[in-house]
């Protein structure tokens, strides 16, 4: 098995054992469905339905003309009953329409896109976005600025944060879907070689890939589980051997990379014509029956939690997403959308400190080993703290990924990366661009 | 609605990374407490009662100090973080045992008033504070300090008779060789036959100094923890040894003598006067090892192990910036 990964990064403790070896399961309908307008990077959408419509599954319920955007459709059949803001999971408010779903659902039959203009079209019209978790809309990236070559695509399944287990799952459960959507990517840009990378705690999902992905050519690569693998520059770096250079973008080393979900989901539109409307949330931590679950988008948080059994013992902060990125949740009754890969319960003891108590940095060191980018956050995070903003951009806050390892690593528990967000946005205010 | 979740309970925000690595800065300095036990142990045993005395004066004086002085500035109390401890027992560990008791309880004030506080504390001190304060009362009690070892305490060991060490009764190995040096250029005494003793049972020189074995084992325990980096002791005793014999001495002799393991891996890794990056720390271990040599064998003290530790130290925020990390995706060109 070849070995790679990026240099730095941190190993926290996976606490993937408790959904890794759970099969899929398909979540019931719940009573009332919260969708957003709004589950992806860019443009919001407008709802197109009113209060009292009738809604089929797979309608288009929201949409934009905006380039950079995604649709929403109903993930179910049965009657709108509300637009109005909803809470998301990052605490913002959107536009969503609730739909209360008929009593009886056929989960299996769906209105199929229909789109002209190839594979990307498509994939617009599915409304699929990325599904690690960033949410940056499919189609945009399946067309390439004019003059960059896409060599190579790159299907993510690693899946470095900690809990997660919803793409391991997909891949050991549906590996031909995944294969399926890549060759399509790979197709529709052009690029000659497919390679999955896959951190190599998950043993059970690279053969599953290797085994699919053999006739059509598929590289799967076993990369060092280390956190954050699976971060686009550092899973390009582990695999290509080349640095996304600064200002540029990813596609500009001829790789494209998307999520394997990702890869799923555009094989359904494409080969299917089915639209996104539910997703495989890993529900983990401190929940009475942790497992897989295939959600339907809109499905509130509270709704999903009280499916997995509830929460047991103390609770400290209920996560969206893996603990390292994720989004700790104010309020439970939030909706899962396209980026929702987990929940994860968290008890008191387990969470980060509730309190910066304000100890000092002691040079330790261990930040600037970590961070993946090479930048000395205790620097940043130094300057930032006392407001010496033009100091701390000489730092590079700006090529900061926000990954949180410099947090992580530090033994007096600086809030590191809070600072470096500071930064970064008032370099960003200024004018700097990513 | 649920029954197990509701809207009462009580839940945190906060923003992203939601969980921390388990190392703590006081779990840190519990560690070196901790490698340091051997050594500290050993030279209670064998130097006695002496031995125990400083290390209470230190500690005291250390302590002490930094609690009074928080109290006094109103100031949250930092003794929790088990700085001030390990700069205590450093100190000990880098005095002789017979230190007269206002020799210890100064020095252990001033590593913490002047090496530590006035700089703002923990975090933002240039010096090592332990070595702040050895080098204080080493240049202003010098007379004192020197008499320290041969006060008349120490035993004879048989094997050191039969070196015909006692010859050069009280003084340190160190010592005795750079006197050698200087007078004739020969060495009185075969330098190959201190190995042992410096390295099971020395009972001159500082309570460090005790068993260079045992600050071996601490510092591995140190490096198998990860606490510190191996760029530093390896550059600053591979550095010596090199120097040693560019010098025409024992190269062996001359790492295992005096101050200089107890400085490489306790004293020169200290986190907050040391650099932060791996080159930096390769290149300040470096230097070390050049002060230390140079001022061992061309310096009037034999033990420079102090002062080429702490001049490094203010070295070490320009070589940091010397060797600044170019951040990822700041090239040139791919390929």
């Amino acid at each position: 098995m070849s070995k790679a990964a990026f240099k730095g990064g941190v190993h926290p403790a996976g606490r993937k054992e408790a959904t890794s070896g759970t099969p899929i399961e398909e979540m019931p309908v719940p009573a009332r469905l919260v969708v957003p307008m709004s589950q992806h990077l860019g443009a919001p959408c407008e709802p197109t339905v009113e209060v009292g419509d009738r809604v089929v599954r797979g309608q288009v319920i929201g949409a934009t003309d905006a380039m950079v955007s995604a649709p929403i459709h109903s993930p179910v059949s049965g009657e709108v009953t509300a637009i109005g803001p909803t809470l998301t999971t990052g605490g913002t408010r959107v536009t969503a329409v609730s739909v209360t779903p008929d009593e009886t659902q056929d989960l299996a039959s769906f209105e199929r896109v229909v789109a002209e203009g190839g594979v990307p079209a498509i994939v617009r019209a599915a409304g699929v976005v990325g599904m690690g978790g960033a949410t940056f809309p499919s189609a945009v990236k399946l067309r390439p600025p004019n003059g960059m070559e896409i060599t190579t695509l790159i299907l993510n399944g690693c899946e470095c944060e900690p809990f997660l287990t919803c793409d391991d799952r997909l891949m050991v459960e549906m590996p031909e879907r995944i294969i399926a959507g890549a060759k399509i990517m790979a197709e529709t840009v052009g690029a000659q070689r497919i390679v999955a990378g896959v951190e190599d705690n998950k043993p059970d999902a690279i053969a599953a890939l290797r085994e699919a992905g053999r006739s059509a050519g598929v590289e799967v690569v076993g990369l060092v589980t280390r956190y954050p693998q699976g971060a686009e520059k550092q899973l390009i770096w582990a695999i290509m051997g080349v640095e996304v250079p600064h200002g540029q973008l990813p596609a500009a080393t001829g790789a494209l990379v998307h999520n394997v979900a990702t890869a799923a989901a555009v094989a359904d539109a494409v080969e299917r014509g089915k639209p996104l409307t539910e997703r495989v949330v890993t529900v983990t931590g401190r929940v009475a029956r942790p497992g897989n679950y295939r959600v339907l988008l809109g499905t509130l948080v509270v709704d999903l939690i009280d499916h997995a059994g509830g929460t047991v013992g103390e609770v400290g902060r209920i996560i969206a997403g893996g603990p390292m990125t994720g989004q700790a949740l104010a309020s439970l009754d939030v909706p899962v959308t396209k980026g929702t890969s987990g929940i994860v319960v968290l008890g008191p003891d387990e969470a980060a400190p509730d309190i910066h108590d304000d100890q000092p940095c002691i040079r330790c060191g261990r930040c600037p080993e970590a961070c993946p980018m090479y930048l000395e956050p205790y620097a940043i995070a130094n300057y930032a703290y006392r407001r010496e903003w033009k100091a701390a951009e000489e730092f590079h806050p700006i090529d900061c990924i926000e990954c949180g390892v410099c947090s992580y690593v530090c033994p007096t528990k600086r809030p590191l990366l809070q600072l470096i967000r500071l930064a970064k946005a008032t370099a960003m205010q200024k004018g700097a661009k990513l | 609605m649920s029954d197990t979740v509701t809207n009462e309970r009580r839940i945190v925000v906060g923003s992203s990374p939601h969980i921390t690595s388990p190392a703590t800065c006081t779990g840190i300095m519990l560690w070196v407490v901790a490698a340091l036990l051997p050594t500290t142990i050993w030279a209670c045993i064998t130097m006695g009662w002496p031995a125990i005395r400083l290390i209470v004066l230190c500690l005291v004086a250390t302590l002490g100090t930094e609690a009074l002085w928080n109290a006094a500035a109103r100031k949250r109390q930092t003794l929790t973080d088990g700085s001030a401890l390990v700069t205590g027992l450093l100190l000990a560990l880098s005095l002789p045992p017979l230190t007269p008791w206002w020799i210890a309880l100064a020095a252990g004030i001033i590593a913490i008033a002047l090496g530590k506080l006035v700089f703002g504390g923990l975090g933002f001190n240039i010096f090592n504070p332990a070595l702040v304060g050895r080098a204080f009362v080493a240049i202003s009690w010098a007379g004192v300090f020197a008499e320290a070892p041969n006060r008349g305490w120490f035993r004879a060991l048989p094997e050191l008779t039969a070196e015909g060490y006692d010859a050069v009764q009280g003084a340190t190995r160190l010592m005795a060789a750079a006197a050698d040096r200087a007078a004739d250029g020969a060495y009185g005494f075969d330098l190959a036959a201190q190995y042992r003793p410096l390295l099971l049972l020395n009972l001159e020189g500082s309570l460090g100094e005790v068993s260079a074995l045992l600050l071996l084992l601490g510092g591995a325990i140190l490096l198998a923890k990860r606490i510190i980096d191996w760029r530093i002791p390896a550059g600053y005793i591979g550095t010596m040894a090199l120097l040693s014999w560019v010098f025409g001495s024992d190269p062996l002799f001359n790492v295992l003598a005096g101050g200089l393991i107890l400085g490489a891996f306790f004293m020169a890794t200290d986190y907050v006067s040391s650099p932060m990056t791996k080159n930096g720390r390769l290149l300040y271990g470096v230097g070390c090892g050049v002060f230390n040599a140079v001022g061992r064998f061309y310096g009037s003290m034999p033990e420079a192990t102090t002062f080429a530790i702490l001049f490094m130290n203010g070295l070490a925020p320009l070589i940091d910036r010397a060797f600044r990390p170019r951040t990822f995706g700041w090239v040139k060109r791919n390929g």
